[in-house]
């Protein structure tokens, strides 16, 4: 192949890898964040103790982490059915992502969330605030920085992630780059999606750590 | 404003429990500042904590300006905690918030509207002193600063009571010493009742009208400041005024006297030494200004065993002068 021939490939194998990260990656934030919270408030002297409740999600979450991607991808195939009506395509590989992504999130939102100043949360307490502001206004408002940083970390894995949507027919860079660059043995392929890979990434670390510098008021 | 009524509070951590407040009973009269001194561990901390329920006590009654706050569903206590401000050790400001994004969050709590928000907020600003950081986010200015926005927070609500908890102790003396200012000069201007914890008798000795010493859990002395210095063994006297630890000789008296007020101004040790022709030695002694008035402790050395000295250990009582003879060979512990 020349270059030529790559390049047409490229741009949608791209698209294709920008859409499953960007609707993952809308869902995990939501879902994660929900989880995350709801990991610090029902822990024991919490917002909202309920320790049995914190120990179950605490196990789901690990289980969720433990599994290689791989194996939950094709693990959860029924349930991909049930939510999107098909197992193969872009769009079904969207549900593992998801559901793949949403622990890993969870777990640096409450990274996050504990490293706000419990000071500040007996403050707002002492003021009469109800949990809800708590939550809002002082928990995940306080922890924004960190919540973005975990964003970032979360949407880079989520596209190494996207590299395996290929087993259950999906595109995108990864397919790509196993389709062609490795079992074609299209080196310029291989390279090229690499090279797009990287640059991506990049552009997100980027993009990630301006946002939280510019939400870290020190 | 503040009465407590046998508060006690237990934790309990595996199978042990530790009773951090031991049947405290406190009442402090509307306007007045009341001092709680103890060392880290005697439980002032948590005694505070239940006064806004932040810690919910085993046993006892908390009542703010005659209301029950245990007897208070959650709502209630949430609006009754929108009229106690509180202060802390660390000032609890949010980073994430500019200096009148903090002062502005409590209002934004109890519901006030955005147009009577910034009007409040620059009001309150103005009270503290820091119209000029408005704008400022907390990791950029002073602790004494960071400070004043906890107290600009604190009475957004124009609340009776202010809660204190470390407030100073954070900070330099100089910073200290401004920031306790201003505690009393809001307490004077508002009629704001204060109850403050801290274990620095600085804090006590510049603003409190009323202090109690806590130790163990309990109060081992409570009162007026200057009515504690007078008394006799008063831990609080002894931590403020600070006296050589020294055992008598046979043949002598040592006696320490606390005068308060009215008594400091008469030249009491020349008339003592002029009356029965005595040597008085002086051994060490203080004399501060507390609360407007000057109070002092003087060691003096008489000759003479203390049996002998009856006549001239009345004649100081009768002075007016609180008096401690120091027993010989007793040396006291002073470790404050």
């Amino acid at each position: 192949m020349t270059w030529d021939e790559v390049t047409p490939l490229l741009w949608p194998a791209t698209r294709e890898t920008l859409y499953m990260t960007g609707v993952a990656t809308l869902f995990t934030a939501v879902l994660g964040l929900l989880l995350g919270v709801l990991l610090v408030i029902t822990e024991r002297g919490g917002l909202l103790p309920a320790p049995p409740v914190q120990r179950a999600l605490g196990v789901v979450v690990n289980v969720g982490r433990s599994l290689p991607f791989l194996i939950l991808m094709v693990a959860i195939i029924p349930f991909t059915r049930v939510v999107v009506g098909t197992s193969i395509g872009n769009a079904a590989a969207i549900v593992p992502l998801t559901v793949g992504a949403i622990p890993f999130y969870a777990r640096l939102v409450e990274i996050a969330l504990r490293e706000v100043d419990p000071g500040v949360v007996a403050a707002a307490d002492a003021m009469g605030a109800t949990r809800r502001e708590i939550v809002t206004k002082v928990l995940l408002r306080e922890a924004r920085p960190g919540l973005v940083s975990g964003l970032t970390v979360t949407v880079i894995a989520l596209i190494g992630y996207t590299a395996m949507a290929g087993t259950v027919g999906g595109g995108g860079l990864g397919n790509l780059a196993i389709t062609y660059g490795y079992e074609r043995f299209e080196t310029k392929v291989m390279i090229a999606t690499v090279v797009l890979l990287v640059v991506l990434v990049l552009i997100i670390q980027a993009a990630g750590d301006l946002i939280a510098r510019r939400l870290t008021h020190k | 404003m503040i009465q407590i009524e046998k508060l006690r509070k237990v934790y309990r951590a595996r199978g042990r429990e530790v009773t951090a407040v031991d049947g405290v009973d406190l009442a402090v009269p509307e306007g007045e500042i009341f001092g709680v001194l103890g060392r880290s561990g005697a439980g002032k901390s948590t005694l505070l904590r239940c006064v806004n329920l932040l810690e919910r006590p085993d046993a006892g009654r908390v009542l703010i300006d005659g209301r029950d706050l245990l007897a208070l569903n959650g709502a209630e206590l949430r609006r009754a905690r929108q009229g106690i401000g509180m202060i802390h050790q660390h000032f609890g400001l949010l980073g994430s918030r500019t200096v009148a994004g903090n002062v502005a969050f409590p209002l934004e709590v109890m519901g006030v509207r955005r147009a009577e928000r910034s009007a409040r907020v620059a009001e309150l600003l103005e009270l503290v002193g820091l119209t000029d950081h408005a704008g400022a986010y907390p990791a950029q200015i002073s602790g004494g600063q960071k400070q004043r926005v906890g107290i600009a927070r604190a009475l957004a609500g124009r609340p009776k009571v202010l809660l204190s908890d470390e407030a100073t102790s954070a900070l330099d003396p100089e910073t200290t010493a401004s920031i306790l200012e201003l505690l009393r000069d809001l307490n004077r201007r508002l009629g704001l009742t204060v109850l403050l914890i801290t274990h620095e008798m600085e804090v006590v000795k510049r603003i409190c009208d009323s202090a109690a010493v806590m130790r163990d859990g309990r109060f081992t002395e409570s009162g007026p400041v200057t009515e504690l210095l007078a008394r006799p063994g008063s831990e609080l006297a002894r931590g403020l005024f600070p006296l050589p630890a020294v055992a008598p000789r046979d043949g002598v008296t040592v006696v320490e006297v606390t005068f308060v007020g009215g008594t400091a101004d008469r030249p009491f040790v020349s008339a003592l030494a002029r009356e029965y022709s005595l040597d008085v030695n002086i051994l060490g002694g203080a004399v501060e200004t507390v609360g407007g008035e000057r109070v002092g402790r003087l060691q003096l050395e008489l000759p003479g065993a203390p049996e002998a000295n009856a006549a001239q250990l009345a004649f100081l009582r009768d002075s007016g002068l609180a008096v401690e003879v120091r027993a010989p060979a007793t040396t006291e512990e002073d470790d404050r």
